[in-house]
């Protein structure tokens, strides 16, 4: 390749060697990684982001095994074959051939940026595309789908067939997540059920600790911050099920913080959500307004840590760009 | 240049002439057991406890108890800082500067006590701070490896519990905690302070009080975080989030005043270090013949002073959050949760290069000496560990991709993140360009480091993973995240760790550390390593949070295999005691001056190595990597001619200077 073959004729052509294994090798690994494993690497293909996201494991993959490989087969080769008790290894050389090879140090400085750069243009046209790729984007979204405004959804209405972003808000708390439909009334439930093939607008916020909002085959991540609306787009494509984590320590229970979702089909929800909503009317007339965030009074589930009892039940600052609510 | 064998201004300040080994005790101003040692460190803890809790119960009874929790946070927070006062009192860290301050010549500088207990001393010679330094980054790393064993005793089974999850969250919180302040001085700490002055022939360092007072801070940090026990623990991990951090008990306090104690031992490392590198080179020691270690050192130590005060602010905000009552956590109060989490890793990622520089360095370092070949591309690995120590400040908000915070700027910080992994990929340059046309010798330090050098690939390329914002939305907060940062900072750094405890132990004891169970140490632990770890990757793809106690049935399995390999990954460590105890007490081997034939300047000195190192500073002729080279230059001139080096080496016969 690229490093003095050195002057000894004698000597094997050691980086043509070293090429010459890695190079079957790499390529045969990516394309059983790429037929065999790709199709089966998580987030799975539930929604637009986990498809994209899934896609985007496997280009990593695919470059990240043969660099893997080919550092694997020097370390391998140099100790197979530059052993001291190997009996006639040719003694080492000083001096200043050894000390440097500027062909050899471009070479690899120059490919490892080249990769580098690739991996982050491609990350970002991929983070662009996938309108976030279902990572919490905070209260003002860099990236939205279109038809997409917080302010706009929560008052808006959503049925089948007008193909609306659906908007659920996700409320942490410890130790369990509930969801609000603000289509439907703004009726709060512990289960999380989505229309299939529709594009969904998940406002995550948090009554007292920081959590995390993992829909692990959703691909979509979003941490549950107190005072804040966390928001994450993702498009559902299929029906099925979906396991729904904390992923940030939000104490004792964190392990426990789990449940269950269902994309279901369109009508299928709407029929679920329609009749929940009535069921559950009686509650909401007891539930906090509809709200991007809510603060809980000082006997909340924040612990009651500040005992003065002057806390009101909203805070008048302006916290990092989240609506707040007349108090 | 001229070569003048003393410097005009000479090092050693007050002694005008080298100082001989000094074995008399006399003229010492303490001995014995009224003197001050590890014992009056201890009372002094216990009393300035009682004091600060007295005192706190006394000022704040009245408004700042912990809801819950009986204790009064600005007692328990007074109670710790004067324990840790009272610590520094008792071993006498206070007596020099006290006596400055009120203008008296500060008691003995270099009349020190010279039997064994020196070692259980407030000490200004780094070769003892160094060992000090083994035994207690030793300490925490077992305690911490024992909460590990705890950790992946209750995840072999995904329903059945073996502790409640409280005291699940707090053995969790503690072996991050525990294990993230081991790992900033793992190397810095015991070979760092032992061999940058004897790599860069210098008689001592340049703020030998301050650095003993690391090394006292770090111990005191150690109590400071267990007290959290006392407390019922925290919570938090070691990332210890706000609101959560708001919320939690008493435990609380001993993390963020833990934190802030070890934080002011790395800062005084960090500028001791560096200080002590800058100018306390030896004649003819330029930047370009320097030891890639010494290097690596001087990376780490710009960052140890410039990102441990984030650290250290964060806490104390967190600390009057607790007591004084502000908000700058708490968000309905006007402060913000984002606040902890950016102060926080703006410390916490240059933390993770603190962390990984010394193990390159290190690793770089004996590479040559056991290839018997230069150091390939020294100027690339310097530059590498500059450009990644820089690089290191402008990453941190990778770790906030979901949280919500600045959108627009992921690009950004995906790019710089990217980046970085092209100085570290420098040292693969330097390793491989190093072990091309070698002749390897396989002994124990080469095997840990060409461990390192697989290891650590798993932990760099699974590392651009999750730099990848669209990536990251999987993997971020798992057991992904977990495996790599296991395979970057254990993979690569505790490997490290081990290779130049190997290596350099001939020099620090005089006596070799067992081959054979050398040999058994390092497989049990290179392949029980990965046998814990690979696995976990696998566990996070599937869907496994971090600092969990639950988890999936159908992941049951892998997470019983990992559990096994980490029970056995932890007898591969007894067998490091074993060996410890076996080279060094049961049957000792009296170690060559120089067992490897290095180069290096730190085995041209005698072994036991003098107070003052050097009888004459060395004038430094050339860099100490001109293995197989003929006609080599001489590497150092110790004085009266004798020149120490390269001519000699190539003959393969090394002769000490001594």
């Amino acid at each position: 390749m690229t490093m003095n073959q050195g002057s000894d004729d004698k000597e094997p052509r050691h980086l043509r060697r070293i090429l010459a294994i890695w190079l079957p090798l790499a390529a045969v690994v990516d394309v059983l990684f790429w037929f065999l494993v790709g199709p089966h690497v998580p987030p799975g293909d539930l929604t637009s982001t986990a498809s994209s996201n899934q896609f985007d494991f496997n280009i990593l993959f695919v470059i990240a095994l043969p660099v893997m490989i080919g550092v694997w087969v020097f370390l391998g080769y140099s100790i197979r074959n530059w052993s001291a008790k190997r009996v006639g290894s040719a003694e080492p050389k000083g001096g200043a051939a050894a000390r440097g090879n500027l062909r050899a140090q471009v070479w690899w400085i120059g490919l490892t940026t080249v990769i580098v750069l690739f991996l982050a243009g491609f990350g970002t046209v991929e983070l662009v595309i996938g309108n976030g790729s279902g990572g919490g984007e905070g209260p003002n979204p860099a990236w939205a789908p279109t038809g997409a405004n917080a302010a706009e959804l929560a008052s808006a209405t959503w049925s089948p067939t007008d193909n609306h972003v659906l908007p659920v808000q996700v409320i942490g708390q410890q130790w369990q997540f509930t969801y609000r439909y603000p289509t439907f009334g703004g009726f709060e439930s512990s289960q999380l059920i989505l229309p299939a093939g529709t594009e969904i607008e998940f406002n995550v916020t948090s009554l007292d600790v920081i959590h995390s909002f993992w829909a692990y085959q959703l691909s979509v991540k979003a941490d549950a911050n107190p005072g804040v609306n966390n928001i994450a787009y993702t498009k559902t494509t299929k029906t099925g099920n979906f396991t729904v984590r904390c992923s940030e320590l939000c104490g004792i229970w964190h392990g426990a913080m789990y449940n269950y979702g269902k994309v279901v089909s369109k009508s299928a929800f709407e029929s679920w959500a329609t009749s929940t909503e009535t069921a559950n009317a009686s509650n909401t007339a007891n539930l906090a307004p509809y709200a991007s965030t809510y603060t809980p009074d000082a006997n909340g589930a924040a612990g009651g840590y500040y005992e003065d009892g002057t806390v009101t039940p909203y805070s008048t600052v302006e916290v990092y760009g989240a609506k707040q609510p007349a108090s | 240049m001229t070569l003048t064998a003393e410097r005009l201004d000479d090092h050693s300040g007050d002694v005008a002439t080298p100082p001989k080994p000094a074995k008399n005790n006399e003229g010492s101003p303490r001995s014995g057991w009224l003197s001050q040692h590890l014992g009056t460190a201890i009372v002094g803890f216990i009393i300035g406890y009682v004091v600060g809790h007295w005192l706190g119960n006394y000022i704040g009874s009245s408004y700042a108890y912990i809801a819950n929790s009986g204790t009064n946070a600005i007692a328990d927070t007074l109670g710790l800082t004067l324990g840790v006062l009272g610590w520094f009192a008792g071993i006498g860290a206070l007596n020099y500067p006290l006596a400055k301050i009120v203008g008296k010549k500060p008691p003995q500088d270099f009349k020190e006590v010279q039997d064994w207990s020196k070692y259980f001393r407030y000490t200004t010679d780094h070769k003892v701070v160094g060992k000090q330094y083994v035994v207690g980054v030793l300490l925490f790393l077992f305690t911490g490896g024992l909460l590990a064993m705890a950790i992946r005793t209750e995840l072999l089974s995904p329903v059945t519990h073996v502790f409640g999850p409280g005291t699940y969250i707090t053995i969790v919180s503690e072996h991050g905690t525990i294990m993230m302040m081991m790992a900033t001085s793992v190397i810095i700490g015991p070979l760092g302070n032992y061999f940058v002055p004897l790599m860069i022939g210098s008689r001592r360092m340049a703020f030998p009080q301050i650095e003993a007072f690391s090394f006292w801070c770090f111990t005191a940090g150690y109590l400071v975080i267990f007290s959290a026990l006392i407390y019922g623990g925290f919570p938090t991990g070691w990332t210890g989030y706000a609101p959560l951090q708001t919320q939690a008990g008493a435990g609380m306090v001993s993390y963020l005043l833990g934190f802030a104690v070890i934080g002011l031992g790395m800062m005084s490392a960090g500028f001791n270090l560096a200080a002590t590198i800058i100018n306390y080179r030896a004649p003819g020691m330029t930047w370009s013949r320097v030891p890639i270690f010494v290097w690596a050192i001087l990376a780490t130590s710009a960052l140890l002073t410039l990102a441990t005060p984030t650290l250290f602010a964060a806490g104390l905000f967190g600390l009057l959050d607790k007591t004084a009552q502000t908000a700058f956590y708490v968000t309905e109060h006007g402060g913000s949760s984002y606040l902890w989490e950016n102060l926080f890793w703006f410390f916490g990622h240059p933390e993770v290069y603190i962390m990984a520089l010394p193990g390159f360095g290190l690793v770089a370092e004996i590479m040559p000496v056991f290839c018997r070949k230069p150091l390939f591309a020294y100027k690339v690995a310097a530059a590498g560990m500059v450009g990644v120590a820089l690089l290191s400040f402008f990453v941190w908000q990778h770790h906030l991709f979901q949280s919500g915070i600045n959108p627009d700027m992921r690009p950004l910080f995906m790019l710089t993140t990217e980046l970085i992994s092209i100085p570290t990929g420098f040292i693969y340059l330097v390793g491989m360009g190093t072990l091309y046309k070698a002749k390897i010798r396989f002994e124990i330090p080469m095997l840990f480091a060409l461990a390192l050098f697989f290891n650590f690939l798993i932990g760099g390329v699974t590392g651009v993973f999750l730099s990848d914002v669209p990536v990251d939305v999987t993997v971020h907060g798992g057991f992904f995240v977990l495996s790599h940062f296991h395979y970057t900072i254990m993979g690569g750094l505790l490997f490290a760790f081990m290779a130049g405890l190997y290596y350099w132990m001939p020099k620090m004891t005089g006596k070799m550390l067992n081959k054979r169970i050398g040999k058994w140490h390092f497989w049990t632990m290179f392949i029980f390593f990965n046998l814990t770890f690979f696995p976990m990757f696998i566990i996070g793809l599937l869907g496994q949070p971090r600092r969990v106690f639950e988890y999936a049935h159908n992941l049951q399995g892998l997470n019983d295999f990992s559990s096994i390999s980490a029970f056995l990954l932890g007898g591969s460590f007894l067998i490091f005691v074993w060996n410890l105890l076996w080279s060094l007490w049961i049957s000792p081997e009296k170690a060559p001056p120089n067992p490897w034939e290095s180069l290096g300047l730190e085995w041209q000195t005698a072994t036991p190595i003098p107070l003052h190192n050097f009888e004459r500073i060395p004038v430094i002729l050339t860099d100490p990597y001109h293995y197989s080279e003929e006609g080599a230059p001489d590497v150092a001139d110790f004085g009266d001619q004798q020149l120490v080096g390269s001519s000699s080496a190539a003959a393969g016969d090394i002769t000490n200077s001594n």
